[in-house]
Protein backbone atom coordinates (compact mmCIF):
# COMPACT_ATOMS: atom_id res chain seq x y z
CA UNK A 1 0.00 0.00 0.00
CA UNK A 2 1.71 3.49 -0.43
CA UNK A 3 0.23 6.68 0.06
CA UNK A 4 -1.28 7.78 -3.07
CA UNK A 5 -3.83 4.88 -3.43
CA UNK A 6 -4.74 5.34 -0.18
CA UNK A 7 -5.41 9.22 -0.88
CA UNK A 8 -7.30 8.11 -4.13
CA UNK A 9 -8.93 5.65 -2.37
CA UNK A 10 -10.41 8.07 0.33
CA UNK A 11 -11.40 10.19 -2.15
CA UNK A 12 -13.49 7.77 -4.44
CA UNK A 13 -15.19 6.95 -1.41
CA UNK A 14 -16.05 10.12 -0.29
CA UNK A 15 -17.12 11.38 -3.72
CA UNK A 16 -18.59 8.58 -5.03
CA UNK A 17 -20.03 5.93 -2.81
CA UNK A 18 -23.25 5.55 -1.16
CA UNK A 19 -23.63 2.70 0.03
CA UNK A 20 -21.44 0.27 2.24
CA UNK A 21 -20.18 -1.13 -1.39
CA UNK A 22 -16.53 -2.40 -0.46
CA UNK A 23 -13.72 -0.91 -2.50
CA UNK A 24 -10.49 -2.54 -3.31
CA UNK A 25 -7.18 -0.79 -5.38
CA UNK A 26 -8.54 -3.15 -8.45
CA UNK A 27 -12.20 -2.66 -8.10
CA UNK A 28 -13.43 -1.16 -10.82
CA UNK A 29 -15.10 1.85 -10.79
CA UNK A 30 -16.39 2.98 -14.29
CA UNK A 31 -17.09 -0.41 -15.86
CA UNK A 32 -18.80 -1.34 -12.28
CA UNK A 33 -21.03 1.45 -12.26
CA UNK A 34 -19.35 3.34 -8.90
CA UNK A 35 -18.08 6.26 -10.63
CA UNK A 36 -20.30 7.14 -13.79
CA UNK A 37 -18.23 8.71 -16.43
CA UNK A 38 -19.84 12.38 -16.04
CA UNK A 39 -18.47 11.91 -12.66
CA UNK A 40 -15.05 12.15 -14.01
CA UNK A 41 -14.73 15.62 -14.07
CA UNK A 42 -14.70 15.70 -10.61
CA UNK A 43 -11.85 13.30 -9.82
CA UNK A 44 -9.67 14.71 -12.93
CA UNK A 45 -9.91 18.00 -11.03
CA UNK A 46 -9.08 16.79 -7.38
CA UNK A 47 -5.65 15.05 -8.67
CA UNK A 48 -4.75 17.95 -10.58
CA UNK A 49 -4.82 20.22 -7.44
CA UNK A 50 -3.55 17.46 -5.33
CA UNK A 51 -0.69 16.62 -7.10
CA UNK A 52 -0.38 19.90 -9.02
CA UNK A 53 -0.44 18.50 -12.58
CA UNK A 54 -2.07 18.89 -15.57
CA UNK A 55 -3.86 15.54 -17.22
CA UNK A 56 -4.82 16.39 -21.03
CA UNK A 57 -8.45 15.44 -21.83
CA UNK A 58 -7.38 12.63 -23.95
CA UNK A 59 -5.85 11.10 -21.25
CA UNK A 60 -8.51 11.17 -18.67
CA UNK A 61 -10.51 8.08 -19.94
CA UNK A 62 -12.84 5.94 -18.36
CA UNK A 63 -10.28 3.34 -19.21
CA UNK A 64 -7.11 5.36 -17.36
CA UNK A 65 -9.99 6.00 -14.69
CA UNK A 66 -11.02 2.50 -14.30
CA UNK A 67 -9.47 1.60 -10.85
CA UNK A 68 -7.77 3.49 -8.16
CA UNK A 69 -4.49 1.19 -9.15
CA UNK A 70 -4.92 2.78 -13.18
CA UNK A 71 -5.16 6.15 -11.51
CA UNK A 72 -2.31 5.86 -9.91
CA UNK A 73 -0.38 4.82 -12.59
CA UNK A 74 -1.94 7.52 -14.71
CA UNK A 75 -1.09 10.41 -12.30
CA UNK A 76 2.71 8.84 -11.85
CA UNK A 77 3.19 9.60 -15.86
CA UNK A 78 2.85 13.18 -15.33
CA UNK A 79 4.21 13.98 -11.26
CA UNK A 80 7.29 15.72 -12.09
CA UNK B 1 -26.86 -6.65 -50.80
CA UNK B 2 -25.21 -5.17 -47.85
CA UNK B 3 -27.53 -6.71 -45.31
CA UNK B 4 -24.92 -10.19 -45.16
CA UNK B 5 -24.99 -12.54 -43.00
CA UNK B 6 -22.21 -12.06 -40.85
CA UNK B 7 -24.56 -8.26 -40.10
CA UNK B 8 -27.84 -10.64 -39.36
CA UNK B 9 -25.59 -12.34 -36.81
CA UNK B 10 -24.12 -9.82 -35.07
CA UNK B 11 -27.55 -8.40 -34.13
CA UNK B 12 -28.85 -12.38 -33.45
CA UNK B 13 -26.07 -12.85 -31.11
CA UNK B 14 -26.50 -9.32 -29.64
CA UNK B 15 -30.44 -9.61 -29.05
CA UNK B 16 -29.89 -12.96 -28.08
CA UNK B 17 -27.39 -11.79 -25.26
CA UNK B 18 -30.17 -9.34 -24.19
CA UNK B 19 -32.31 -12.31 -23.41
CA UNK B 20 -30.36 -14.34 -21.67
CA UNK B 21 -29.49 -11.85 -19.48
CA UNK B 22 -33.44 -10.92 -18.50
CA UNK B 23 -32.92 -7.37 -20.44
CA UNK B 24 -35.23 -8.11 -23.20
CA UNK B 25 -37.97 -5.64 -23.45
CA UNK B 26 -41.36 -7.36 -24.36
CA UNK B 27 -44.42 -5.09 -25.58
CA UNK B 28 -47.60 -5.66 -24.17
CA UNK B 29 -50.49 -5.05 -26.84
CA UNK B 30 -53.59 -3.26 -25.03
CA UNK B 31 -56.66 -3.19 -27.46
CA UNK B 32 -58.76 -0.55 -25.10
CA UNK B 33 -58.01 3.25 -24.70
CA UNK B 34 -55.35 4.08 -21.58
CA UNK B 35 -57.42 4.32 -18.51
CA UNK B 36 -57.70 2.41 -15.09
CA UNK B 37 -59.47 -0.25 -16.87
CA UNK B 38 -57.88 -2.37 -19.83
CA UNK B 39 -57.73 -4.88 -22.21
CA UNK B 40 -54.42 -6.82 -22.47
CA UNK B 41 -53.14 -9.09 -25.04
CA UNK B 42 -49.85 -10.58 -23.46
CA UNK B 43 -48.38 -12.49 -24.87
CA UNK B 44 -48.55 -11.62 -28.08
CA UNK B 45 -51.41 -13.75 -29.23
CA UNK B 46 -53.24 -14.56 -25.76
CA UNK B 47 -56.45 -14.54 -25.47
CA UNK B 48 -57.67 -10.43 -24.12
CA UNK B 49 -57.24 -9.77 -20.42
CA UNK B 50 -58.97 -7.44 -18.37
CA UNK B 51 -56.62 -6.09 -16.11
CA UNK B 52 -56.16 -2.80 -13.72
CA UNK B 53 -53.83 -0.58 -14.62
CA UNK B 54 -51.12 0.73 -11.98
CA UNK B 55 -47.94 1.38 -14.10
CA UNK B 56 -49.28 4.25 -16.47
CA UNK B 57 -48.19 7.99 -16.11
CA UNK B 58 -51.76 9.04 -16.68
CA UNK B 59 -51.65 10.61 -13.35
CA UNK B 60 -55.11 12.94 -13.64
CA UNK B 61 -56.78 9.97 -15.52
CA UNK B 62 -57.19 12.32 -18.82
CA UNK B 63 -55.69 10.78 -21.47
CA UNK B 64 -58.97 9.56 -22.18
CA UNK B 65 -61.44 12.54 -20.94
CA UNK B 66 -64.07 12.88 -23.14
CA UNK B 67 -63.94 16.38 -22.93
CA UNK B 68 -59.89 15.88 -23.73
CA UNK B 69 -60.95 13.38 -26.97
CA UNK B 70 -63.55 15.75 -27.95
CA UNK B 71 -61.64 18.88 -28.50
CA UNK B 72 -58.89 17.00 -29.92
CA UNK B 73 -61.63 16.04 -32.35
CA UNK B 74 -62.57 19.16 -32.96
CA UNK B 75 -59.21 20.65 -33.29
CA UNK B 76 -58.38 17.88 -35.82
CA UNK B 77 -61.72 19.57 -37.53
CA UNK B 78 -60.61 22.83 -37.71
CA UNK B 79 -56.53 22.68 -37.73
CA UNK B 80 -56.17 19.90 -39.86
CA UNK B 81 -53.83 16.64 -39.00
CA UNK B 82 -50.23 17.56 -39.44
CA UNK B 83 -48.12 20.53 -40.39
CA UNK B 84 -45.36 19.46 -43.03
CA UNK B 85 -43.29 21.66 -41.70
CA UNK B 86 -41.04 22.87 -38.87
CA UNK B 87 -42.53 25.43 -36.70
CA UNK B 88 -40.13 28.22 -38.23
CA UNK B 89 -40.88 27.64 -42.05
CA UNK B 90 -44.44 27.14 -41.96
CA UNK B 91 -45.49 24.80 -38.82
CA UNK B 92 -46.70 27.65 -36.48
CA UNK B 93 -50.21 27.38 -36.07
CA UNK B 94 -52.55 30.57 -33.96
CA UNK B 95 -53.16 26.99 -31.26
CA UNK B 96 -49.25 26.47 -30.85
CA UNK B 97 -48.80 29.94 -29.60
CA UNK B 98 -51.88 30.08 -27.87
CA UNK B 99 -50.62 26.78 -26.17
CA UNK B 100 -47.30 28.54 -25.19
CA UNK B 101 -49.09 31.15 -23.18
CA UNK B 102 -51.34 29.02 -21.32
CA UNK B 103 -47.96 26.75 -20.37
CA UNK B 104 -46.20 30.35 -19.37
CA UNK B 105 -49.23 31.25 -17.43
CA UNK B 106 -50.26 27.43 -15.67
CA UNK B 107 -46.10 26.85 -14.44
CA UNK B 108 -45.68 30.99 -13.80
CA UNK B 109 -42.80 31.39 -16.09
CA UNK B 110 -41.98 34.26 -18.19
CA UNK B 111 -41.88 32.24 -21.64
CA UNK B 112 -42.82 28.81 -23.62
CA UNK B 113 -41.43 26.98 -26.31
CA UNK B 114 -43.00 23.80 -27.19
CA UNK B 115 -41.03 20.58 -28.52
CA UNK B 116 -42.42 17.50 -30.16
CA UNK B 117 -41.13 15.52 -27.06
CA UNK B 118 -39.69 16.18 -23.51
CA UNK B 119 -37.20 14.27 -24.92
CA UNK B 120 -36.39 16.52 -27.24
CA UNK B 121 -36.46 19.35 -25.18
CA UNK B 122 -33.68 18.17 -22.62
CA UNK B 123 -31.98 16.95 -25.81
CA UNK B 124 -32.10 20.61 -27.17
CA UNK B 125 -32.14 22.53 -24.21
CA UNK B 126 -28.56 22.39 -22.81
CA UNK B 127 -27.02 23.01 -26.07
CA UNK B 128 -29.18 25.57 -26.92
CA UNK B 129 -28.20 27.75 -23.84
CA UNK B 130 -24.69 26.83 -22.66
CA UNK B 131 -21.25 26.67 -24.28
CA UNK B 132 -17.98 25.33 -23.30
CA UNK B 133 -17.07 28.17 -21.06
CA UNK B 134 -19.78 27.03 -18.69
CA UNK B 135 -20.71 24.02 -16.37
CA UNK B 136 -23.72 21.87 -15.83
CA UNK B 137 -23.78 20.52 -11.94
CA UNK B 138 -26.27 17.86 -12.45
CA UNK B 139 -27.99 15.37 -9.53
CA UNK B 140 -26.92 12.06 -10.17
CA UNK B 141 -30.91 10.34 -10.54
CA UNK B 142 -31.73 12.60 -13.47
CA UNK B 143 -33.48 11.01 -16.52
CA UNK B 144 -32.21 9.59 -19.05
CA UNK B 145 -32.97 12.21 -21.40
CA UNK B 146 -31.26 14.85 -19.61
CA UNK B 147 -28.27 12.45 -19.64
CA UNK B 148 -28.40 12.84 -23.52
CA UNK B 149 -28.85 17.03 -23.68
CA UNK B 150 -25.88 16.99 -21.51
CA UNK B 151 -23.83 14.61 -23.54
CA UNK B 152 -24.89 17.29 -26.52
CA UNK B 153 -23.83 19.93 -25.18
CA UNK B 154 -20.03 21.21 -24.76
CA UNK B 155 -20.00 23.02 -21.55
CA UNK B 156 -17.85 20.91 -18.63
CA UNK B 157 -20.69 18.70 -16.79
CA UNK B 158 -20.43 17.41 -12.84
CA UNK B 159 -22.16 15.88 -10.65
CA UNK B 160 -23.69 15.52 -7.04
CA UNK B 161 -24.67 12.94 -5.09
CA UNK B 162 -28.47 12.47 -5.38
CA UNK B 163 -30.18 15.24 -3.22
CA UNK B 164 -27.47 16.05 -1.24
CA UNK B 165 -26.97 19.85 -0.99
CA UNK B 166 -24.07 19.67 0.89
CA UNK B 167 -22.18 17.90 -1.90
CA UNK B 168 -24.26 20.41 -4.32
CA UNK B 169 -22.43 23.74 -2.49
CA UNK B 170 -19.18 21.72 -2.63
CA UNK B 171 -19.50 21.39 -6.40
CA UNK B 172 -21.15 25.18 -6.85
CA UNK B 173 -17.41 26.18 -4.58
CA UNK B 174 -15.30 24.00 -7.35
CA UNK B 175 -16.97 25.16 -10.40
CA UNK B 176 -17.02 29.24 -9.22
CA UNK B 177 -15.02 30.55 -12.35
CA UNK B 178 -17.40 29.23 -15.15
CA UNK B 179 -18.74 32.15 -16.99
CA UNK B 180 -22.29 30.17 -16.52
CA UNK B 181 -23.61 27.79 -13.85
CA UNK B 182 -26.29 25.77 -13.74
CA UNK B 183 -27.81 23.42 -11.91
CA UNK B 184 -30.24 20.51 -13.09
CA UNK B 185 -32.62 18.22 -11.39
CA UNK B 186 -35.70 16.06 -12.00
CA UNK B 187 -38.61 17.57 -10.10
CA UNK B 188 -40.03 14.15 -8.88
CA UNK B 189 -37.46 11.29 -9.12
CA UNK B 190 -39.05 8.91 -11.84
CA UNK B 191 -37.86 5.50 -10.07
CA UNK B 192 -37.56 6.62 -6.39
CA UNK B 193 -41.08 9.43 -6.09
CA UNK B 194 -38.70 11.47 -4.17
CA UNK B 195 -38.89 15.53 -4.72
CA UNK B 196 -36.15 17.56 -5.08
CA UNK B 197 -35.27 20.01 -2.04
CA UNK B 198 -36.37 23.05 -4.43
CA UNK B 199 -36.28 25.75 -1.66
CA UNK B 200 -32.61 25.12 -0.78
CA UNK B 201 -31.36 24.41 -4.57
CA UNK B 202 -32.91 28.11 -5.41
CA UNK B 203 -30.98 29.44 -2.22
CA UNK B 204 -27.74 28.29 -3.08
CA UNK B 205 -27.98 29.26 -7.10
CA UNK B 206 -28.84 32.61 -5.32
CA UNK B 207 -25.66 32.41 -3.06
CA UNK B 208 -24.00 31.18 -6.38
CA UNK B 209 -25.06 32.75 -8.90
CA UNK B 210 -26.49 29.75 -10.54
CA UNK B 211 -28.93 28.99 -13.23
CA UNK B 212 -31.80 26.42 -12.11
CA UNK B 213 -32.96 23.72 -14.06
CA UNK B 214 -36.34 21.33 -13.36
CA UNK B 215 -37.84 18.48 -15.32
CA UNK B 216 -40.97 18.48 -13.52
CA UNK B 217 -42.53 15.79 -16.22
CA UNK B 218 -43.81 13.70 -13.25
CA UNK B 219 -45.32 16.54 -11.59
CA UNK B 220 -46.72 19.27 -13.87
CA UNK B 221 -50.77 19.24 -12.96
CA UNK B 222 -50.80 17.68 -9.68
CA UNK B 223 -47.83 18.14 -7.54
CA UNK B 224 -48.28 21.43 -4.96
CA UNK B 225 -51.54 22.70 -4.37
CA UNK B 226 -52.92 23.63 -7.47
CA UNK B 227 -50.91 21.26 -9.64
CA UNK B 228 -48.48 23.99 -10.73
CA UNK B 229 -45.51 21.53 -10.00
CA UNK B 230 -42.67 20.92 -7.83
CA UNK B 231 -42.03 24.40 -7.46
CA UNK B 232 -45.27 25.46 -6.31
CA UNK B 233 -44.80 22.91 -3.59
CA UNK B 234 -41.64 24.52 -2.54
CA UNK B 235 -42.68 27.76 -2.33
CA UNK B 236 -40.31 28.74 -4.98
CA UNK B 237 -42.87 29.39 -8.48
CA UNK B 238 -40.99 32.58 -10.43
CA UNK B 239 -37.49 31.42 -9.60
CA UNK B 240 -36.59 28.41 -11.39
CA UNK B 241 -34.75 29.53 -14.54
CA UNK B 242 -35.68 26.51 -16.71
CA UNK B 243 -38.36 24.15 -16.19
CA UNK B 244 -39.12 21.53 -19.02
CA UNK B 245 -41.69 19.13 -18.74
CA UNK B 246 -44.22 16.58 -20.95
CA UNK B 247 -47.64 16.35 -22.15
CA UNK B 248 -47.38 13.21 -22.47
CA UNK B 249 -48.06 11.89 -18.76
CA UNK B 250 -50.26 13.80 -16.57
CA UNK B 251 -51.32 16.94 -18.43
CA UNK B 252 -53.29 14.51 -21.50
CA UNK B 253 -50.75 11.46 -21.90
CA UNK B 254 -50.60 12.38 -25.65
CA UNK B 255 -47.14 13.72 -26.91
CA UNK B 256 -45.28 17.00 -26.77
CA UNK B 257 -43.20 19.01 -24.27
CA UNK B 258 -41.32 22.20 -23.43
CA UNK B 259 -38.99 24.64 -22.46
CA UNK B 260 -40.66 27.10 -20.64
CA UNK B 261 -38.95 30.27 -18.14
CA UNK B 262 -36.61 32.84 -18.48
CA UNK B 263 -37.83 34.82 -22.00
CA UNK B 264 -33.97 35.00 -22.55
CA UNK B 265 -33.53 31.45 -22.68
CA UNK B 266 -36.59 30.24 -24.32
CA UNK B 267 -35.66 32.78 -27.56
CA UNK B 268 -32.32 30.65 -27.62
CA UNK B 269 -33.88 27.76 -27.60
CA UNK B 270 -36.30 29.00 -30.61
CA UNK B 271 -33.11 30.44 -32.34
CA UNK B 272 -30.67 27.52 -31.95
CA UNK B 273 -32.53 23.99 -30.37
CA UNK B 274 -32.11 21.60 -33.01
CA UNK B 275 -35.07 19.29 -32.18
CA UNK B 276 -37.03 22.49 -32.20
CA UNK B 277 -35.27 23.63 -35.96
CA UNK B 278 -35.43 20.66 -37.51
CA UNK B 279 -38.60 18.21 -36.45
CA UNK B 280 -42.09 19.29 -36.92
CA UNK B 281 -43.90 20.27 -33.87
CA UNK B 282 -46.79 18.94 -31.85
CA UNK B 283 -50.00 17.59 -34.66
CA UNK B 284 -52.86 20.18 -33.69
CA UNK B 285 -55.16 17.67 -32.29
CA UNK B 286 -52.55 17.25 -29.60
CA UNK B 287 -52.14 20.88 -28.84
CA UNK B 288 -56.03 21.32 -28.78
CA UNK B 289 -56.22 18.51 -26.49
CA UNK B 290 -53.52 19.70 -24.45
CA UNK B 291 -55.60 23.23 -24.20
CA UNK B 292 -58.39 21.46 -22.83
CA UNK B 293 -56.15 19.61 -20.49
CA UNK B 294 -54.93 23.22 -19.38
CA UNK B 295 -58.62 24.31 -19.20
CA UNK B 296 -59.49 21.71 -16.67
CA UNK B 297 -57.21 21.91 -14.52
CA UNK B 298 -57.24 25.77 -14.28
CA UNK B 299 -60.98 25.65 -13.58
CA UNK B 300 -60.34 23.40 -10.55
CA UNK B 301 -58.65 21.03 -8.39
CA UNK B 302 -60.86 18.13 -7.95
CA UNK B 303 -58.99 15.62 -10.03
CA UNK B 304 -55.43 16.22 -8.67
CA UNK B 305 -56.91 16.48 -5.09
CA UNK B 306 -58.37 13.10 -5.57
CA UNK B 307 -54.87 11.93 -6.87
CA UNK B 308 -53.35 13.53 -3.88
CA UNK B 309 -56.39 11.37 -2.02
CA UNK B 310 -55.66 8.09 -3.78
CA UNK B 311 -52.32 8.41 -3.26
CA UNK B 312 -52.71 8.37 0.68
CA UNK B 313 -54.71 5.54 0.62
CA UNK B 314 -52.50 3.28 -1.53
CA UNK B 315 -49.25 3.90 0.49
CA UNK B 316 -50.72 3.30 3.36
CA UNK B 317 -52.46 0.36 2.29
CA UNK B 318 -49.13 -1.04 1.11
CA UNK B 319 -47.67 -0.10 4.64
CA UNK B 320 -50.29 -2.01 6.15
CA UNK B 321 -49.64 -4.88 4.40
CA UNK B 322 -46.23 -5.36 5.41
CA UNK B 323 -44.50 -4.26 2.24
CA UNK B 324 -41.08 -1.73 1.95
CA UNK B 325 -42.34 0.85 -0.33
CA UNK B 326 -39.92 3.91 -0.82
CA UNK B 327 -41.02 6.78 1.55
CA UNK B 328 -42.48 10.26 0.11
CA UNK B 329 -45.87 11.61 -1.19
CA UNK B 330 -45.98 11.71 -4.47
CA UNK B 331 -48.10 9.04 -7.02
CA UNK B 332 -45.09 7.29 -8.01
CA UNK B 333 -44.56 4.45 -5.24
CA UNK B 334 -42.32 1.87 -5.39
CA UNK B 335 -42.54 -1.23 -3.94
CA UNK B 336 -38.88 -2.70 -2.81
CA UNK B 337 -38.62 -5.96 -3.58
CA UNK B 338 -34.26 -5.64 -4.29
CA UNK B 339 -33.89 -9.00 -6.11
CA UNK B 340 -34.56 -8.89 -10.15
CA UNK B 341 -35.84 -12.25 -10.48
CA UNK B 342 -38.43 -11.91 -7.87
CA UNK B 343 -39.79 -8.37 -9.17
CA UNK B 344 -40.20 -9.67 -12.26
CA UNK B 345 -42.09 -13.00 -10.41
CA UNK B 346 -44.28 -10.81 -8.14
CA UNK B 347 -45.19 -8.75 -11.78
CA UNK B 348 -45.79 -11.85 -13.34
CA UNK B 349 -48.38 -12.72 -10.57
CA UNK B 350 -50.01 -9.59 -9.97
CA UNK B 351 -50.58 -10.00 -13.92
CA UNK B 352 -52.08 -13.49 -13.03
CA UNK B 353 -54.65 -11.93 -10.21
CA UNK B 354 -55.68 -9.12 -12.84
CA UNK B 355 -52.94 -6.14 -11.82
CA UNK B 356 -50.56 -4.77 -14.74
CA UNK B 357 -47.40 -3.70 -13.09
CA UNK B 358 -44.23 -3.69 -14.25
CA UNK B 359 -40.86 -5.07 -12.68
CA UNK B 360 -37.66 -2.66 -12.84
CA UNK B 361 -34.37 -3.89 -12.33
CA UNK B 362 -30.48 -3.27 -12.67
CA UNK B 363 -29.15 -1.29 -15.53
CA UNK B 364 -32.80 0.69 -14.98
CA UNK B 365 -32.18 1.10 -10.98
CA UNK B 366 -28.93 0.15 -8.74
CA UNK B 367 -28.35 -3.28 -8.89
CA UNK B 368 -30.02 -4.64 -5.47
CA UNK B 369 -32.70 -2.40 -5.69
CA UNK B 370 -35.44 -3.99 -8.02
CA UNK B 371 -38.36 -2.90 -7.24
CA UNK B 372 -42.42 -2.62 -9.21
CA UNK B 373 -42.86 0.63 -9.65
CA UNK B 374 -46.46 1.38 -9.06
CA UNK B 375 -48.16 5.15 -10.21
CA UNK B 376 -51.65 6.17 -8.89
CA UNK B 377 -54.19 7.99 -11.07
CA UNK B 378 -56.93 10.52 -10.41
CA UNK B 379 -58.62 7.76 -12.26
CA UNK B 380 -58.93 5.14 -10.41
CA UNK B 381 -61.48 4.60 -7.77
CA UNK B 382 -60.93 3.06 -4.83
CA UNK B 383 -61.99 -0.35 -5.12
CA UNK B 384 -59.47 -0.60 -7.84
CA UNK B 385 -56.97 0.50 -5.26
CA UNK B 386 -58.76 -2.13 -2.85
CA UNK B 387 -58.36 -5.03 -5.69
CA UNK B 388 -54.79 -4.26 -6.23
CA UNK B 389 -54.12 -4.23 -2.49
CA UNK B 390 -55.86 -7.49 -2.57
CA UNK B 391 -53.60 -8.98 -5.37
CA UNK B 392 -50.01 -7.88 -3.58
CA UNK B 393 -51.25 -8.63 -0.50
CA UNK B 394 -52.00 -12.51 -2.20
CA UNK B 395 -48.79 -12.31 -3.92
CA UNK B 396 -46.75 -10.88 -0.69
CA UNK B 397 -48.14 -14.20 1.04
CA UNK B 398 -46.98 -16.53 -1.65
CA UNK B 399 -43.38 -15.24 -1.52
CA UNK B 400 -43.06 -14.59 2.16
CA UNK B 401 -42.37 -11.16 2.08
CA UNK B 402 -44.89 -9.44 3.60
CA UNK B 403 -43.84 -7.70 7.20
CA UNK B 404 -40.30 -8.97 6.51
CA UNK B 405 -36.94 -6.83 6.62
CA UNK B 406 -34.99 -5.72 3.66
CA UNK B 407 -32.74 -7.72 5.28
CA UNK B 408 -34.71 -10.64 5.74
CA UNK B 409 -35.94 -10.43 1.73
CA UNK B 410 -32.03 -9.75 0.00
CA UNK B 411 -31.06 -13.54 2.70
CA UNK B 412 -34.01 -15.32 1.37
CA UNK B 413 -33.67 -14.20 -2.30
CA UNK B 414 -30.26 -12.40 -2.71
CA UNK B 415 -29.62 -8.92 -3.97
Amino acid sequence: MDEMQEIIKTYVIKEYVEDDTELTYDSPLISGGIVDSFSMVSLKRFLENKYNIAIPDDKATPEAFDSVNKICALVREYVK
Amino acid sequence: MAYTEKTRGIYTEILAGLQSAGLFKQERYIHSAQDADIEVEFPAGAPLKKVINICANNYLGLSSHPEVVKAAHEGLDSHGYGMSSVRFICGTQDIHRTLEQMVTKFLGTEDTILFPSCMDANAGVFEAVLTKDDVMISDRLVHASIIDGIRLCSAMHDTYKHSDMEHLEEKLQLHDLKRLKMVITDGVFSMDGDTAKLDKMVELCEKYGALLFVDDSHSSGFIGKTGRGTHEQYGVMGKIDIITTTFGKGLGGASGGCVSGRKELVEMCRQKARPYLFSNTIAPPVVAGVIKVLEILSASTDRRDKLEKNTEFWRKGLTEAGLIIKAGDTPIVPVMLFNAKLAQDVSRDLYEEGIYAIGFFFPVVPQGQARIRTQISAGHEIHHLEKALDAFRKVGKKYDILGKSKQEIIERYGM
